[in-house]
C-alpha cells in the first residue's frame, strides 16, 4: 500500500499516467478513469422502477438531482450478492448525466503508466472488449479497466434514450 | 470595455422592437391612421438604426434608414398610405429580421436581399414623390437624394456641426467617447478638461443617434450637445428638410429642458421605459432558483416530520417557528414560480401577420379575434405551445374558413372568424382554436380512413372519427398546398401536446365550424399530488386528474374477461385498472375489496385506479426522471417526499391511453 501511495504522488508528475478508482465486484478489481468519478456514497434505499432491467435498481434522490443507480454486480451477472456494510454507489459523471453504479466495495485509487496496461483478450457477452480499456497488473494484481463511459452510455445498459446515447 | 458585449442587449432590443413594429403594423387602419401608432413605428425602426449605426451593421442601418425615411413621410402626412405600402414594410421587417439573425451568427446578411428590399422601399418612396408632387412639395426634392445614398457621409459644407460635451466622465470613458464619436462623423476638433470633453462634430446623425450611442458609456444627464451652424452656405431651413428630424431634438441644449430631455431618450429607445420595471434574466438563473426552492421545501417538511413528533407543549416555539417556515416557504415558492410564468399574448402576437398573410394567399377574408391574452402559462410550455398552435391556425384557414364566395352561398357573412382563446380552468390552461368554417366533414374522413385501412365505421360516434384525423398520415384535403394538407401535423400536433402532459378535443358541426381544444397543466414545475401506497411503494397521482376515492363493495365489481374488470360506481361502469399490476409490485393487496379506488379522468374518459391506500395530499416538486435517466411507461416524472425518498409520479392520461386502446403499457408508451 505504501508503495501504492508513492505512485499515486508520482502519478502527478508524469504525463504518461492515468488515475483509476479500484473497486471490488466479488472477488475481481476493477478500474475506472477517476475523472469520471464525482462521488462515492453509502447505499441507500432506491425507488424501483417498473419494467427496468433488473440491474437497474431504481432511482435514489442525490441532493435533490433523481440518479438512477445501476448493480454492477447484476450486470456482470455475479453470483452471491449482497448488500452490506461493504456496499457502496460510485457516483458517475458521464455524457453530461449523474449514474450511480454498485458495487461491493471501494479499495484504492492507482496510477497506472500505459506500460502497465495490456490490451484486453475477448471475454463473453456480459463484458464485451468493446467496454474494456485493458488490463493492468499492479504487483501480481490484475486490474479490469472499463471504459465506464462507454458502458454506461450501451444500448444494452438502457440508461438513456437510445437516441440520445448515440 | 469592449462594445461587442453590448451586442446581445441590442440584438434582444432590436427583436422586440421588429414585434412591436409589426404588430402595430398590422394594427394600422390603413385609410385612417392614427398618430400615436405612426409614431410609434417610427420611432421602433429609429431605435434600431440608431443601435445598427452605433454597432457597424451597415446594411442594417442601411435598411432601416430607407424605412424610418417612409415612416417619418407617412407620419407628416406626406404620403398617403396604401396597402402595398404596409405590406412592403412587413416585408421589410421580415428581412431585418434576417439580418438580425445573420449578424448575431456573426455574419453579414445576404448583400442580395438587402439590395432588393432598398430598391423596394426607395421604388416606393420615388412613386410617392411622382404622385404627389403638390403635396410634398418642401420634402420631395432633398429626399431622393437622401434615400438613394443614405451611409454615404453628405458634403462637409451641408454637414451640420455637433457640439457634444461630456461632463464628469473619466479618462478612460473619454477615450472610448472619441472613438465612438469618430466612428459616427468626423470630429473637427477637441478638447478636454479634468473631468470634460469637448467636441466638434460634423456628422449627419442625429442628437438623439448621439446620445442614444453614449448612453452604452454614461447617462443621459452628462451629455449636452448643441446644433451649431457652421457653414454659413446651409441655412437652417436647408438642414431641417435633408434631416426630419423628431421635433424634440431639435431643441438645444438638450439638458436644458429636463423633460425635453426624456421626451428625446423616450424616443431613442421606447424599450427603456420597459427596462426601468424589468430585468433580463438568464432562464437557467431562474431554474436554479425554482430548483432551490424546491429543496428548500423539501428541507422545511423533512423538518416538519420530524417536529410532529415532540411534545407541542414543550416546544411550542419551536413549532410556531415551524409553522411560520411552512408559510414562507409556501409563498416563496409560488413566487418564484410566477417568474416563469408567461402571458399567452407572446404566442397570440404572432398570429395577426400569419393570418394576414395566409389569407392573402388563399383568397379568403378572415377576421382574427383572439381572447385571454393575458392568461399566464409557464414558459416552457409557451414555447412548445406555438408550433402545434400554429398548425392548428392554419389548418382553420385553409381547411375550415370557406371562400367568401362559398361563405355567402352558405348564408354566412363573407368574412370568417377565427377565434383563440386562453382561459384558466382548474390547473389547467384551455386553449380553443375555433373557426365558422365548414366544420369537419364526417363522411369523408370515414371513407378516407377506411381507404387507408385504418379501423373505422359507420358505427363510430362523432367524437371517435374526429379522433382519426390525429392519426399519422392522414389528410382529406383533395389537393396539397403549401399551407396545409400534406397529412403531417395533427398527429404531431397531437403528440406534442400530450408531451407537455396535456391533450387535445375536437368538436366540430358540419357548416358551422370546428373548435379545436388544446388541456395544458399550467406549469411542469410542480403540482398537487395525491400520494398512494401500492405495496411498500408510494406513487403520485396528479390532483386534477383525480374526482374521488372510495373503497369498493364486491358486488360491484365485475368480471368482463380474464383479464379485465370493471366498477359499478352510481349506475355506470368504469374500467379498473390494477396500479400493482401496471407496476409488477409484489407485495400488494390483490383483492380490491381490501383496497381503495381512485376514479380518474383523462382526456375526457374516466376509470377506475386499484391502490392499497391513499396516503395523503401535498404539493410536490416535479423532477424530471429523464435527466439522468430515461422515459418510463406510466411514469411522467419523479420528486422527492418529505422522508427524502423519491416517489414516481403516475402518468394518468398514459394509463388512460394504455386502457383504451386495450394495450399493455410498454407498447403505449
Amino acid at each position: 500500500m505504501v508503495n501504492d501511495h508513492n505512485r499515486l504522488g508520482s502519478g502527478q508528475d508524469d504525463p504518461e499516467g492515468q488515475k483509476f478508482l479500484v473497486f471490488t465486484l466479488g472477488s475481481e478489481e476493477y478500474g475506472i478513469d477517476i475523472l469520471k468519478v464525482q462521488e462515492i456514497r453509502d447505499y441507500e434505499a432506491v425507488t424501483r422502477i417498473a419494467h427496468a432491467p433488473a440491474f437497474i435498481k431504481g432511482v435514489t434522490n442525490l441532493r435533490g438531482i433523481i440518479v438512477p443507480i445501476v448493480d454492477l454486480r447484476i450486470k456482470f451477472r455475479l453470483e452471491n450478492i449482497q448488500y452490506n456494510q461493504q456496499s457502496v454507489v460510485i457516483i458517475l459523471n458521464v455524457a453530461q448525466r449523474v449514474v450511480g453504479i454498485l458495487v461491493d466495495g471501494v479499495s484504492d485509487v492507482l496510477t497506472l503508466s500505459r506500460d502497465e496496461i495490456k490490451p484486453a483478450p475477448e471475454f463473453g457477452a456480459n463484458l464485451s472488449a468493446e467496454y474494456l480499456s485493458g488490463l493492468g497488473t499492479v504487483e501480481q494484481r490484475m486490474l479490469i479497466l472499463i471504459d465506464i463511459e462507454k458502458l454506461m452510455c450501451s444500448p444494452d445498459m438502457a440508461l438513456f434514450e437510445v437516441a440520445e446515447a448515440a | 470595455m469592449d462594445i461587442t458585449e453590448f451586442y446581445q442587449t441590442f440584438f434582444e432590443e432590436a427583436d422586440e422592437l421588429l414585434a412591436e413594429m409589426e404588430q402595430l403594423l398590422l394594427g394600422l387602419d390603413i385609410d385612417a391612421p392614427d398618430n400615436e401608432h405612426l409614431n410609434a413605428i417610427f420611432r421602433a425602426a429609429h431605435s434600431i438604426k440608431g443601435g445598427a449605426a452605433t454597432f457597424g451593421f451597415a446594411a442594417l442601418t442601411d435598411t432601416t434608414h430607407l424605412l424610418e425615411n417612409l415612416l417619418d413621410r407617412a407620419r407628416h402626412r406626406e404620403i398617403r398610405l396604401r396597402k402595398e405600402m404596409i405590406d412592403a414594410f412587413l416585408e421589410t421587417k421580415d428581412v431585418l429580421q434576417e439580418q438580425l439573425s445573420a449578424y448575431r451568427a456573426g455574419d453579414e446578411p445576404d448583400p442580395e436581399m438587402v439590395a432588393r428590399i432598398c430598391a423596394v422601399l426607395q421604388q416606393l418612396a420615388q412613386e410617392e414623390n411622382a404622385s404627389q408632387p403638390g403635396a410634398g412639395a418642401p420634402a420631395a426634392a432633398p429626399l431622393p437624394a437622401a434615400s438613394v445614398a443614405p451611409a454615404v457621409p453628405l458634403p462637409a459644407s451641408d454637414t451640420p456641426q455637433l457640439r457634444v460635451r461630456f461632463s464628469k466622465v473619466s479618462e478612460s470613458d473619454r477615450k472610448l467617447l472619441s472613438v465612438e464619436l469618430e466612428n459616427l462623423g468626423e470630429v473637427v476638433a477637441q478638447t478636454h478638461t479634468d473631468d470634460s470633453l469637448t467636441l466638434w462634430l460634423e456628422t449627419s446623425c442625429q442628437p438623439d443617434d448621439i446620445i442614444a450611442v453614449c448612453c452604452f458609456v454614461i447617462d443621459l444627464d452628462q451629455i449636452d450637445i448643441v446644433q451649431e451652424a457652421k457653414a454659413v452656405a446651409a441655412p437652417l431651413a436647408a438642414m431641417e428638410t435633408l434631416q426630419p428630424l423628431p421635433a424634440v431634438a431639435t431643441v438645444t441644449p438638450i439638458t436644458a429642458a429636463p423633460s425635453t430631455a426624456k421626451a428625446a431618450a423616450a424616443a431613442v429607445a421606447p424599450a427603456a421605459a420597459k427596462e426601468s420595471s424589468s430585468i433580463r434574466v438568464d432562464v437557467e438563473k431562474v431554474d436554479q432558483i425554482i430548483n432551490l426552492v424546491g429543496e428548500l421545501v423539501i428541507t422545511q417538511s423533512m423538518l416538519a416530520q420530524t417536529a410532529a413528533t415532540l411534545d407541542p407543549v414543550l416546544h411550542e416555539r419551536l413549532l410556531n417557528g415551524m409553522g411560520q417556515l411552512e408559510r414562507n416557504a409556501r409563498d416563496l415558492q409560488e413566487s418564484v414560480m410566477s417568474i416563469r410564468m408567461m402571458q399567452m399574448d407572446y404566442v397570440f402576437s404572432r398570429f395577426p401577420r400569419l393570418v394576414r398573410d395566409l389569407t392573402d394567399k388563399l383568397g379568403k377574408q378572415v377576421q382574427l379575434v383572439t381572447f385571454g391574452k393575458a392568461t399566464e402559462l409557464d414558459k416552457s410550455l409557451i414555447e412548445r405551445i406555438i408550433d402545434p398552435l400554429t398548425h392548428l391556425v392554419r389548418n382553420s384557414l385553409d381547411h375550415g374558413i370557406e371562400k367568401p364566395e362559398r361563405r355567402l352561398a352558405a348564408g354566412k357573412d363573407a368574412v370568417g372568424q377565427l377565434l383563440l382563446s386562453a382561459q384558466h380552468q382548474g390547473g389547467n390552461i384551455v386553449i380553443e382554436v375555433s373557426d365558422d368554417g365548414a366544420g369537419l366533414d364526417r363522411e369523408r374522413i370515414l371513407a378516407k380512413a377506411i381507404q387507408q385501412g385504418m379501423p373505422a365505421s359507420e358505427a363510430m360516434s362523432d367524437d371517435e372519427v374526429w379522433q382519426l384525423i390525429f392519426a399519422p398520415g392522414f389528410s382529406t384535403a383533395e389537393k396539397i398546398t403549401d399551407v396545409s394538407g400534406r397529412g403531417v401535423g395533427m398527429d404531431v400536433v397531437k403528440r406534442n401536446i400530450q408531451e407537455m402532459g396535456g391533450h387535445v378535443e375536437i368538436a366540430s358541426r358540419q357548416g358551422n365550424g370546428t373548435t379545436t381544444r388544446i388541456v395544458l397543466p399550467l406549469t411542469l414545475a410542480i403540482l398537487d399530488g395525491m400520494s398512494v401506497k401500492v405495496g411498500h411503494e408510494v406513487y403520485i397521482l396528479p390532483l386534477n386528474y383525480v374526482i374521488e376515492s372510495l373503497q369498493p363493495r364486491a358486488e360491484d365489481i365485475h368480471a368482463v374477461s380474464n383479464e379485465e374488470q370493471v366498477l359499478h360506481v352510481r349506475g355506470e361502469y368504469l374500467p379498473l385498472t390494477e396500479l400493482h399490476r401496471v407496476f409488477e409490485v409484489a407485495d400488494a393487496r390483490t383483492d380490491p375489496t381490501q383496497g381503495i379506488v381512485v376514479i380518474l379522468h383523462g382526456e375526457g374518459k374516466r376509470f377506475a385506479l386499484l391502490v392499497d391506500q391513499l396516503v395523503g395530499q401535498h404539493q410536490v416538486v416535479v423532477k424530471n426522471l429523464e435527466t439522468n435517466y430515461r422515459k418510463v411507461p406510466g411514469i411522467s416524472a419523479a420528486t422527492i417526499l418529505g422522508d427524502g425518498s423519491v416517489a414516481l409520479i403516475v402518468d394518468v392520461a398514459a394509463l388512460q391511453r394504455a386502457n383504451r386502446e386495450k394495450a399493455p403499457l410498454l407498447a403505449a408508451a
